[in-house]
């Protein structure tokens, strides 16, 4: 059962992520990129992850991709592609996808993941809540990486705001 | 329970989707949406990782990815948007000058 609903599931991200690339329309390849991200905060659940997948939707699926909507509107039909410079670039980008893959699969294959089983069990999340637990972690053990996403927050504002802004 | 190189081999081909969109295409704006879809890909890792080692810790550092790249597209739109005013082009083939 939970296969099947992992097949399924991880069809529709990947058509997703083909529908990124391949679609010609820029609008479009924004769609198709939200069923991916939605498709993947399922799989985020059935991982375990609940706090993450709310997350992903509620940042990614909304906000980020709300701006690539804005930004897509905003440059309107010009922002389209030209003719293709690099002969053969599809062929090249075929191959290395191709060799990327395998060795990717390779890896995956061999005996990964060889660290010593942590004491966050699956009995141990639901006790104690996923939300709750990932907070209490974010602000004891990583409380310096939480510190500087703030500092890094402010200054993709500053920054957005300086490049965006005609004059100032 | 799925075995955990399922849920590798999905993120790897997410992944490479990804990389093969920012080979093959040429309008900026597509190739930002095809570095999310590798971002998600890395994510898609980091908690099956922990999902199976018992972790909290791939939680805490996916939430970490979600916030840079959130700041990243909001910096590298505003780029986007920058090289558009001077340039009239989001092809990356276009812009291919230093100095203008």
């Amino acid at each position: 059962m939970e296969l099947i609903l992992f097949l399924s599931v991880g069809a529709v991200a990947i058509l997703g992520a083909v529908g990124v690339v391949a679609l010609r329309n820029a609008v479009h390849s924004a769609l198709s990129l939200i069923t991916n991200m939605v498709a993947l905060a399922v799989l985020f659940l059935m991982l375990n992850a609940q706090f993450v997948a709310i997350v992903q939707i509620i940042v990614y699926a909304g906000a980020v991709m709300v701006l690539f909507l804005f930004v897509i509107m905003l440059l309107g039909e010009k922002a389209q592609e030209g003719r293709e410079r690099l002969p053969g670039q599809r062929v090249f980008a075929a191959v290395l996808g191709v060799l990327l893959l395998t060795e990717i699969i390779y890896v995956a294959q061999s005996n990964l993941l060889p660290g010593l089983p942590g004491k966050a069990t699956t009995e141990m999340v639901a006790q104690g809540g996923n939300v709750q637990l990932v907070g209490r972690l974010l602000l004891s053990d990583y409380v310096f990486p939480f510190e500087l996403t703030s500092v890094l927050l402010l200054v993709a504002i500053v920054g957005a705001v300086v490049l965006a802004k005609r004059k100032l | 329970m799925v075995p955990v190189s399922y849920y590798l081999i999905l993120s790897g081909i997410l992944f490479t989707i990804g990389t093969v969109g920012i080979l093959v295409r040429r309008n900026a704006l597509i190739i930002f949406m095809s570095i999310e879809v590798m971002l998600n890909a890395v994510n898609l890792t980091f908690l099956a990782a922990g999902r199976y080692l018992n972790s909290l810790d791939g939680q805490v550092i996916v939430f970490l990815v979600l916030t840079v790249a959130a700041a990243e597209v909001a910096v590298g739109l505003a780029l986007i948007v920058a090289i558009f005013r001077s340039r009239g082009t989001t092809d990356v083939d276009e812009v291919n000058l230093l100095k203008w």
